[in-house]
């Protein structure tokens, strides 16, 4: 089959691979119908985030059709439409049971990398490096799923492919941001990113009842999708003081809920910005967390903070003393996406949360690393861009 | 040169940094080989009687033989059985030179996967490109070969 493969920093190619198989009795295999590069696949091709092998097959945000099922699985058949959390869940371990399904016991092949990194290793990821498990990941024509009966969901008729395909991870992973964040009725929140995940975190907190929702960004095109499609207010932090802003919008308080969906590769103006890359690059540090440092900052006393964005390890000039001091909740985790999926694909059929106009930029497989291009380089209002290998 | 290539050689460095990091942890765990007399616990979402039937335990700690010594407790707070095991320490090293705790901390992990999901997770053979060979590919070759047995269990 054909595959985009990770050759080195910044060096994507399709290439021609071995077909996946079924190896334990509770896979499946899919056909690929659309599957999305994700913020998070960048730090991964830039090389911020190590334990990728050339040759890998990246790739973690997917739709598809059900080719093969192993012989334990229950609830899908040949033919299925479905859609595939990004992290895989056995199901059965006392953290799936709890509902923190990235933190599955069960599914990462390899937990002494992320046990050695992190203290503890948590579950297995489609196409995200061998620290989480070195599955094959699906910007490829089949994709093997394990445990599909825990990961994968069928897709609502009508609904179409580009909506539903939001479903697997950018929906899910704001809704969490919102969700476990804590947003009541009310409440003033401030979303950092207007990429995917950032927009389906605000569009999470309006329905959960927020009076007021915030958007910072710098690019137009993503402010205007958060602004016009999603309902939130947005700033451009390259036009203004951030958090002198939130401070007004939010009567003096500073928001409730502070969400970070920018990850490790953040922007900013000024110095700080020349300061975190030179500590990256002289390996001082692995991930620049201005966005984080600013949400910490801006946030009302004793209210919270999530992180969504991707973080790899270690970062500097952090401020603890504001955590502690103002009371606040500091809480971050890979999106446990089989707990809201099946509710989210509801909510998007339903028109309640826009997920298409994500797909800026549809593409046969074969162009996904002029797509990935575009993606990195915020080219031509690039979005999210999406592959399409039957085209 | 120009400035996208500085920067990869600057980002692999870092990969290949934080790699190395991970195997000079993984190779320190190798020299450290009495710790595999301490107990080697996880805890299983399974009932005391389903993790030791009979007396006996899973396959891949039951194949370790008289090497090693196993226990099981009732987990607090519902969470199951706290499922230990250690070596002998008159237990001859493992034959192939491995540190007994990755055999140990392999037998565990597979012994959960098999209470808990009712198999051991498979990853190969999967789909690949071509795996060039370089200095940290081969590296993570290595780190990799050796994590289902490494980490902080």
């Amino acid at each position: 089959m054909r595959a985009l493969c990770w050759n080195g920093v910044n060096d994507l190619r399709v290439e021609t691979v071995p077909d996946p198989q079924i190896l334990n009795d509770h896979d499946v295999i899919l056909r690929i119908r659309l599957s999305t590069a994700c913020g998070s696949d960048l730090h991964l091709v830039g090389g911020y985030v190590p334990f990728a092998r050339s040759g890998d097959v990246l790739g973690h945000e997917f739709l598809g059709e059900v080719v093969e099922v192993g012989s334990a699985v229950r609830r899908h058949r040949v033919g299925d439409r479905v859609v595939v959390n990004s992290f895989i869940a056995c199901g059965s371990c006392w953290y799936c049971t709890q509902q923190e399904y990235t933190l599955c016991d069960n599914s990462n092949p390899n937990p002494g990398i992320t046990e050695t990194t992190w203290g503890q290793s948590i579950g297995g990821c489609f196409g995200y490096t061998h620290a989480t498990g070195g599955f094959a990941g699906s910007h490829a024509e089949y994709v093997r799923v394990p445990f599909a009966d825990v990961g994968a969901f069928p897709v609502p008729e009508g609904l179409s492919d580009t909506a539903a395909l939001f479903a697997s991870d950018a929906a899910p992973t704001g809704w969490m941001g919102a969700e476990l964040g804590g947003v009541r009725p009310g409440d003033v929140v401030a979303v950092w990113g207007a990429g995917g995940v950032g927009q389906m975190a605000a569009r999470a907190a309006i329905l959960l009842g927020a009076e007021r929702v915030v958007v910072i960004d710098r690019l137009p095109e993503r402010l205007g999708q958060a602004r016009d499609r999603i309902g939130a207010d947005v700033l451009d932090y390259t036009a203004t003081d951030v958090v002198g802003e939130l401070r007004e919008l939010s009567g003096g308080r500073g928001p409730d809920v502070c969400i970070e969906a920018v990850g490790m590769e953040a922007h900013t103006p000024g110095l700080q910005h020349a300061y975190d890359k030179v500590k990256q690059q002289l390996f001082l540090q692995t991930d620049r967390p201005s966005a984080v440092r600013e949400a910490v900052m801006a946030c009302r006393k004793g209210g919270s903070v999530f992180v969504l964005g991707v973080f790899a390890a270690l970062v500097d000039k952090f401020p603890l003393g504001a955590v502690m001091n103002k009371g606040l909740t500091l809480r971050g985790a890979q999106q446990h996406g089989q707990r809201w999926t099946p509710m989210l694909l509801e909510r998007i059929a339903a028109g309640e949360l826009p997920t298409e106009h994500l797909a800026t930029h549809v593409m046969p497989l074969e162009q996904a690393p002029e797509g990935f291009r575009l993606f990195k380089e915020k080219e031509d209002g690039c979005v999210r861009a999406v592959f399409d290998p039957s085209r | 040169m120009k400035r996208s290539v500085l920067a990869s050689i600057a980002l692999a460095g870092a990969g290949a940094g934080a790699g190395a990091a991970v195997a000079r942890r993984f190779r320190a765990g190798a020299e450290a080989g009495a710790g595999a007399l301490r107990w080697h616990v996880v805890t299983v979402l399974r009932a005391p009687e389903e993790v030791l039937v009979d007396g006996t335990p899973p396959q891949p700690l039951a194949d370790l033989g008289d090497a090693v010594e196993v226990r099981v407790q009732p987990a607090p707070g519902d969470r199951g059985t706290e499922l230990a095991v250690r070596m002998r320490p008159s237990a001859p090293p493992p034959r192939d030179g491995q540190d007994p705790r990755r055999v140990l901390r392999t037998a565990l992990r597979e012994s959960k996967q098999l209470l808990e999901a009712g198999s051991v997770l498979r990853v190969d053979p999967r789909p690949a490109g071509r795996r060039k060979a370089t200095p940290t590919g081969a590296l993570l070759d290595a780190v990799v070969r050796r994590a289902p047995g490494e980490g902080a269990l």
